[in-house]
């Protein structure tokens, strides 16, 4: 297919897809972002207080890639929508927004699950026909590949070292996954952007995310939920009430006066 | 030449204590470093344990008040910058604790000093960060002063610790500029803005004057540290270059600093303060400030947390593993 230099090239069809797409990408890696800095200063050892921080960091920064290519396409500046929006208006998936509740093994097995479809998802864009989001991609993937290494080894080392983190990773990954499946949502661009050769289908990149995360929490000695059944809404703007409190908590010095400089 | 007390000796006799105390003291004198493997008297050793561990401690309980703020920052730039921030408090504290083990305690052992509440932290971490402008001031005025403190240690005579100080420095002096930034913003920005920086300001000057320690009269410490190059300057000293440094800035953002009293007498290059109140200094580093329980409690969540990952860390590390259910 041939690749689309601007974005002044796309129909109004797969422009508004796009724009779909683009709020879905942001809004996962600010929710998530925001997640893991929760654990600045708390985590359970220093390196992994550190670690968390970087990828909070990380995960921010991509967001603001995401959010200024919106801009670039009529939507508000970076920290308009970021600080804003209803939670009705997000569009994350449930896998991000819910709480972190002092859970380690959890949020280290959501950021795996989730930088496993990030990989998945980023090395279609890479290939895809717009060029300024697989431009963006790469880069991105380039920073995200050290996540999923250090996701991927400590899922080995606590699927396998004690009785009691075997447990916990257990219980976290069929907490997890029904929401990392929700990551997938199909939705109404997935037809245009598809059409356009911009991202493959939810259901094919879902199939590759699949056959990425099997064998590696097969390595780690965890059995994967075979009836999973997907946490779908986030895609659409219904999300669980954590989304809620997080973006109370995210706005709350934005609000006392939105047109200050801070 | 400081006597050897009896529990110092080591087997050694007082001559050859006597003897290798001169040759440490001679070698201090040159400007050298005393590195780990190097004999150092017990007293040069527990001191710096002491201030190493108080350090550490300041850093990992600092890294709450901020942290705090975190989830509330209120643009992408102020967010990634305060995590930014925090970490590197929290990397503080890594390194810190890794050069207090180069003089015996573990981290661990460290840790659970600290979450026992029988090691101290800086005083200013005892105290709540109320609002956003907290941040700012912390940020500014706190690293700033410990800024002062940490240069002039940087410079002492024990070579991990100082080399530790070294790069902490280096990244303090970011923290000071992002939050000199911050003040600035808010100090220009809409009336409120600047009301909640005066207000910010005027909580934390009185923590913020009695950071440096105990006025030189009544501190118990600082004659040994300083012969022993731990530490180059006294407590009033450098609250006098924080003074020199700061309050003409503060000034500057048409802020009022809460001491009526102060003032800069030319001649003497000298600053005239009212004297910070040294018991409360003392109440609060014993543990009885408003935040002191609140913090230990925070550090101790996070260290029991935890307690599964050090387990499971240790056993991966032995090369144990639990039977696995079988893969098909």
């Amino acid at each position: 297919m041939k690749p689309i230099e601007s974005f002044d090239d796309l129909t109004t069809v797969t422009r508004d897809a796009l724009v779909d797409l683009l709020y879905r990408l942001g809004d996962d890696e600010l929710v998530l972002g925001h997640r893991n800095s929760e654990w600045t200063g708390l985590a359970p050892i220093l390196e992994e207080d550190i670690a968390f921080s970087s990828m909070a960091q990380d995960e921010m920064g991509h967001a603001q890639v995401y959010y200024q290519m919106l801009h670039a396409l009529g939507e508000p500046d970076p920290d308009t929508i970021a600080f804003s929006r209803k939670p009705r208006e997000y569009r994350c998936a449930s896998l991000v927004s819910l709480a972190n509740d002092k859970n380690w093994a959890f949020c280290l097995l959501r950021q795996f699950l989730y930088d496993a479809s990030e990989t998945v998802r980023l090395t279609a864009l890479c290939e895809g026909t717009l060029v300024p989001l697989a431009q963006a991609a790469r880069k991105i993937r380039s920073e995200e590949k050290y996540h999923l290494m250090h996701g991927r080894s400590w899922v080995l080392r606590l699927g396998n070292a004690t009785d009691e983190s075997h447990e916990r990773m257990q219980t976290a990954l069929y907490e997890a996954y029904p929401h990392a499946l929700g990551l997938f949502e199909p939705t109404a661009a997935d037809e245009p952007l598809t059409l356009a050769g911009i991202c493959p289908r939810e259901e094919e990149l879902r199939r590759q995310w699949e056959s990425a995360v099997a064998p590696v929490l097969a390595d780690a000695g965890l059995e994967q939920p075979e009836t999973a059944q997907a946490a779908y809404g986030g895609r659409v703007g219904h999300h669980p009430e954590s989304l809620t409190s997080l973006l109370n908590d995210m706005q709350i010095v934005y609000k006392i006066d939105p047109a200050a400089k801070w | 030449m400081v006597t050897a007390v009896a529990n110092e000796l080591n087997g050694l006799s007082p001559q050859e204590y006597d003897h290798r105390l001169a040759e440490f003291e001679a070698r201090i004198n040159r400007g050298e470093k005393i590195e780990p493997a190097d004999w150092m008297p017990d007293q040069y050793r527990q001191q710096l344990i002491r201030l190493i561990h108080v350090h550490a401690n300041s850093e990992i309980c600092g890294a709450l008040p901020e942290g705090k703020w975190i989830p509330h920052a209120p643009t992408f730039k102020r967010k990634m910058a305060l995590v930014a921030k925090v970490q590197d408090e929290v990397g503080h504290a890594q390194l810190l604790y890794r050069a207090a083990e180069t003089l015996g305690p573990s981290r661990e052992e460290l840790i659970e000093s600290l979450i026992a509440g029988k090691s101290k932290f800086s005083n200013v971490f005892h105290y709540p960060s109320e609002t956003w402008a907290d941040v700012a001031i912390i940020a500014w005025l706190i690293d700033g002063a410990a800024i002062i403190n940490q240069a002039m240690m940087s410079e002492g005579s024990y070579g991990p610790y100082a080399r530790a100080l070294k790069r902490i420095c280096y990244e303090e002096a970011f923290h000071m500029k992002h939050g000199y930034e911050m003040c600035f913003t808010m100090a220009t920005g809409t009336r409120a803005q600047h009301e909640m920086l005066q207000e910010a300001l005027d909580r934390w000057w009185a923590p913020i004057m009695m950071f440096h320690g105990p006025s030189d009269k009544v501190s118990t410490h600082t004659k040994l540290l300083v012969r022993w190059r731990i530490k180059l300057k006294t407590n009033d000293e450098q609250r006098q270059q924080f003074l020199n440094q700061f309050v003409p800035k503060i000034f500057d953002l048409k802020l009022t600093v809460p001491d009526k009293s102060i003032r800069h007498d030319k001649e003497t290059n000298h600053w005239h303060y009212a004297e910070p109140d040294w018991e409360e200094f003392v109440r609060v580093v014993r543990g009885g400030g408003p935040m002191s329980r609140d913090r230990i409690a925070t550090r101790r969540m996070a260290h029991e947390n935890g307690q599964w990952v050090r387990e499971a860390l240790a056993a991966a590390a032995a090369g144990r593993s639990v039977p696995m259910p079988s893969a098909n």
